[in-house]
């Protein structure tokens, strides 16, 4: 049973698909099934941890690498569940369905993460995004403005052109090399001609860039972030970036011979990434627009552990996006609570959170200076590594100090204190504001234990980070 | 690692460090306020009492670091959890311990809001200030440096006064800012070294240009936190706004973490450059003691006056570890621990004035000597150890700094005489003004003296200044071995390097 993880997702999508056929359904059994289900994933994404398979033709890859992301989605997707339990802002008739879309993606992303071959590939990636698509406008009107139906439209136009991109891009590798197999494609790059390899890399590279909001394909993330409800962005903020970066890694273990090119690019899309992303940041109101803008720069930040093209450099890369994925969750376990009504939340209506929910205080200022990069949070040791070894890369390539990397990573450190910026005011908005008028926010018990969980998980990997980086080391390996 | 002698008992460094934070984590679960405020003054003092073995059982005779700890941290990078004092960082350790449980009595009544945070906040700095004076893993330093922003960044924004915000965050950039730099700069170290062990790094073959270069990064870094005219602009605002203990912790421990820099980094790593951009150091110092002092004359807010006054005394600090002879040296970290001492004990004066007339404008506080007798009497022997008046401890800092400073540049050392006249003159000016005031006093006849609680707070400060002031020796003694070793092979360095330009 090598894939047990998607089969209980699987499971779960079609218990929801026959529970939406029921006219009257009480909700709090339809959300505790949800729950069960993404626990019942963790642990059978546990039990399957080193499981090693070969399926469907050899186009299905169960292996370290693979299981290592379907441990983060389906922890990704268990969390988004429990913060996201009262789905505020989905009306009543149509909540079953929301959870059989929300499991579809996270099974698309499960299948993503396995897929060797591009036809897989983007069988799966379709069935994540088509999901998502739908997810998006599943938001009840509130407002009169339908400001979800623009996100949802929004949405899918950019991602469809994503995908043309990235079908056009595999349309050149299968011409190139004949076939479609990710091993036989390595072999086959090597000797096709230049720079219609590169160029074929570089537009499959972008369908998810696309996913990841880096630079030239970040354009969606604000609008969509803004127009979905919390929860939905919560898991559009998290669980797909771990899928992105999952085939990421496996890309560019495709770029072969003249790789200077792409090394440039990436560098180049990595700073614009950044400083578009934390500049943009500074000036939001809304706090998941400030979010969003933030994932950007964070996008680029991976990009410098993908642009080392060693082994090391992606194992950091896993190491980063499993911490970002853990600090943004706890960040939007705190705004979907804080949230009185599913409304979106404006940075100013964190005032006084300490004196409202202490609890919801200290998981949001941790989170957010992890996310700033303050140690010893997981999100310093990420930055730290993710700069050694961008700047280890530019000593081995070109044998000096001196090279464009010590400019990559001198810019890399900058931005970090750019970004302190916006994270400290909203700290300073829940610590030092006076909550004024704003009522008190209630929180279950179950969620706030999950949020000191996340909490605790953001300090070990800070502190202890080790292990799970020769776990990453490990899964890289069986990759490459 | 032969640098190091391992302490095979018990791990009294590490205690140190996790003591604190272990209390902390307790807070965070029992906050009444009254307890809050014993258990932390029994962690802090618990703390202080572990810290004297470290002295009793200090060699002096080697410059090795002593009392070391090292434990595999992060191999995938070769980073360690690598712990140790010497003669430079032993003092600074003392001092931060010994000052924490003051800083606890002296919030006892001012803090009245949320109790508890601010006791956790308070032990938090303590883990950290004493982490970055023992740290020997450049990551470790790194990490604790950085992250006792976090903590002192809560002090000055929940308990900090009116403009608490603007203050807070000024204080947070500027410093973030600074050590942004200093990031990369050890990774470069650690991409030429494969280690991020501090003595593996210094004393290596390194080009002129690349010791430049992080020599400016570790630079910007420290002078930031010293602070060195320019770069002090944050000082006066996080002083001002900050509470007391703020004050205090700031500045008699965070300053020092700039000038320890100096001594523990630059000189060791990048000593080529030390030797090269030492004049512009040295006329920043200069420039930071003239400037402190004209601009502390100028003040009429009592903590924006002593914020400035430390820019001067910081500037002689600064002055006296880059004339790099071993007066010089001595008088600084002499001089560092008077600053703590007398700095932070003025700003306990300071903040006791405070509590009773929610004002730190001098006007309002003149003339309070007829009511206040024993507090005034504190107050003029931290003045008049401030401005480094004989039998005190500040004559011994500034007198063997301008000693080394003249056997090295006499011009350079007549610029700075200036500042400590310029000191005695601010300081008298504020001794004069809160003790006898003018014609125009407001009615102080409201005020109470000094209670119990004060008095224990403030008489160690004042043992402390006539002991360093008195018999400095077992002070300097406890530093010499190792500054007289690092200079010994800073100038052999020098020698060296130019050996090799004459071949």
């Amino acid at each position: 049973m090598a894939i047990l993880p998607e089969l209980v997702i699987l499971t779960a999508a079609l218990a929801f698909f026959a529970l939406s056929l029921f006219k009257q359904i009480e909700f709090t059994h339809v959300k505790n099934t949800a729950i069960c289900f993404g626990a019942i994933a963790i642990i059978a994404s546990l039990i399957n941890f080193n499981a090693q398979a070969t399926l469907f033709l050899g186009s299905y890859e169960v292996d370290l690498y693979s299981q290592f992301f379907k441990l983060m989605i389906s922890f990704g997707l268990a969390i988004v569940l429990i913060f996201g339990q009262d789905l505020k802002d989905i009306e009543d008739s149509v909540r079953p369905e929301y959870y059989m879309f929300l499991f579809l993606s996270a099974l698309g992303l499960m299948m993503l993460v396995s897929s060797v071959e591009l036809i897989a590939i983007f069988v799966s990636l379709e069935l994540s995004s088509f999901a998502l698509y739908l997810l998006v406008p599943m938001r009840s009107d509130q407002n009169g403005l339908r400001m979800q139906m623009e996100a949802g439209i929004k949405y899918i136009l950019f991602g469809v052109m994503a995908t043309g991109f990235m079908l056009f891009g595999m349309s050149y590798i299968f011409g190139l090399t004949g076939s479609t197999y990710l091993s036989e494609i390595v072999t086959g790059l090597q000797n096709a001609p230049q720079p219609a390899a590169l160029f074929a890399v570089i537009m499959v590279l972008g369908g998810f860039f696309f996913k990841l909001a880096v630079f030239p394909m970040h354009f969606w993330v604000p609008d969509i972030y803004q127009g979905a409800s919390n929860e939905t962005t919560g898991f559009i903020a998290t669980v797909p970036k771990l899928g992105a970066v999952a085939l990421l890694i496996r890309l560019m273990t495709l770029a072969s011979g003249e790789t200077q090119f792409l090394i440039y690019l990436l560098m180049v899309l990595a700073l614009l990434s950044m400083f578009y992303g934390n500049l943009s940041a500074l000036v939001q109101k809304d706090f998941k627009r400030m979010l969003g803008f933030s994932g950007i720069a964070h996008a680029g930040f991976i990009m410098l552990g993908l642009l080392t093209m060693d082994v090391g450099g992606y194992a950091i890369a896993m190491y980063y996006i499993s911490g970002y994925v853990i600090m943004n969750l706890a960040c939007f376990l705190v705004l979907c609570n804080v949230s009185q009504e599913g409304e979106n939340l404006e940075i100013q209506d964190l005032k006084g959170l300490h004196k409202r929910q202490p609890v919801l205080a200290f998981i949001l200022a941790v989170s957010l200076f992890a996310l700033a990069g303050i140690p010893p949070f997981v999100g310093f040791m990420g930055k730290f590594m993710l700069l050694t070894g961008a700047l280890n890369a530019g000593v081995v390539q070109t044998g000096m100090m001196n090279s464009p990397y010590l400019i990559l990573v001198i810019l890399a450190a900058i931005n970090t204190g750019i970004a302190i910026y916006y994270y400290l005011s909203v700290v300073r908005v829940a610590y030092t504001a006076d909550p004024e008028e704003k009522p008190d926010v209630q929180v279950n018990g179950f969620t706030t234990t999950v949020g000191v969980f996340l909490v605790l998980l953001i300090i070990m990997l800070g502190a202890l980070p080790s292990k799970i980086i020769a776990i990453a080391d490990t899964a890289v390996k069986t990759i490459m | 690692m032969d640098s190091l002698i391992i302490n095979e008992g018990f791990p009294l460094l590490s205690f140190l460090i996790f003591f604190p934070l272990a209390g902390a984590l307790v807070l965070l679960i029992f906050s009444g306020e009254s307890f809050a405020r014993w258990w932390t003054l029994a962690i802090t003092t618990i703390t202080a009492i572990f810290s004297i073995p470290l002295v009793t059982g200090f060699d002096t005779s080697t410059a090795k670091y002593q009392f070391a700890e090292a434990h595999n941290w992060i191999p995938q990078f070769n980073i360690n959890y690598i712990l140790g004092v010497d003669g430079i960082s032993i003092l600074l350790v003392l001092l931060t311990t010994l000052i924490m449980p003051f800083c606890v009595t002296a919030s006892w009544k001012y803090i009245k809001t949320r109790v508890a945070p601010f006791m956790v906040c308070l032990l938090i700095m303590e883990t950290s200030m004493l982490g970055v004076f023992v740290a020997l893993d450049f990551v470790l330093f790194y990490i604790l440096w950085e992250f006792m922003l976090i903590p002192m960044y809560m002090l000055i924004a929940i308990w900090g006064g009116p403009r608490k915000v603007y203050a807070s965050i000024k204080f947070f950039l500027y410093t973030l800012a600074g050590s942004i730099l200093l990031l990369v700069a050890i990774i470069a170290l650690y991409l030429k070294n494969g280690s991020f062990f501090i003595p593996d790094m210094m004393w290596q073959n390194y080009s002129l240009n690349f010791q430049i270069f992080i020599f400016l990064a570790f630079f910007l870094a420290f002078a930031i936190k010293v602070p060195m005219f320019p770069f002090h602009t944050w000082l006066p605002a996080a002083h001002v706004e900050a509470p007391t203990a703020g004050s205090v912790i700031l500045a008699s421990i965070l300053l020092k973490m700039g000038t320890y820099g100096f001594l523990r980094f630059c000189l060791p790593i990048t000593p080529d450059a030390a030797f090269t951009l030492a004049p512009y150091v040295l006329w920043l110092s200069i420039a930071g003691i003239l400037y402190g002092g004209f601009t502390a004359l100028a003040q009429n807010d009592m903590k924006k006056l002593i914020a400035y006054s430390s820019v001067g005394h910081m500037g002689f600090v600064t002055l006296g570890i880059f004339v790099f002879n071993p007066m010089g040296v001595k008088g600084a970290i002499i001089q560092m621990i008077n600053h703590g001492v007398t700095t932070g004990a003025l700003f306990l004066c300071v903040g006791m004035i405070y509590e009773r007339t929610h004002s730190r404008e001098l006007s309002v506080a003149a003339g309070v000597g007829k009511y206040m007798p024993w507090y005034v009497t504190f107050l003029a022997f931290f003045s008049l150890s401030s401005l480094g008046f004989p039998g005190t401890n500040s004559f011994i800092g500034e007198f063997l700094i301008l000693a080394g400073t003249f056997k090295v540049n006499i011009p350079l050392a007549l610029a700075a005489i200036p500042g400590a006249v310029l000191a005695a003159a601010y300081m008298l000016r504020l001794l004069q003004r809160v003790v006898w005031g003018g014609t125009n006093n407001p009615d102080q006849s409201y005020l109470n003296d000094l209670g119990f609680r004060e008095i224990i707070t403030l008489t160690p400060f004042l043992i402390f200044v006539f002991w360093i002031g008195l018999n400095p020796q077992p002070f300097i003694n406890l530093m010499d071995t190792s500054v007289v070793n690092l200079l010994d092979q800073l100038h052999a360095w020098q020698q060296g390097g130019a050996m090799l330009t004459l071949r």
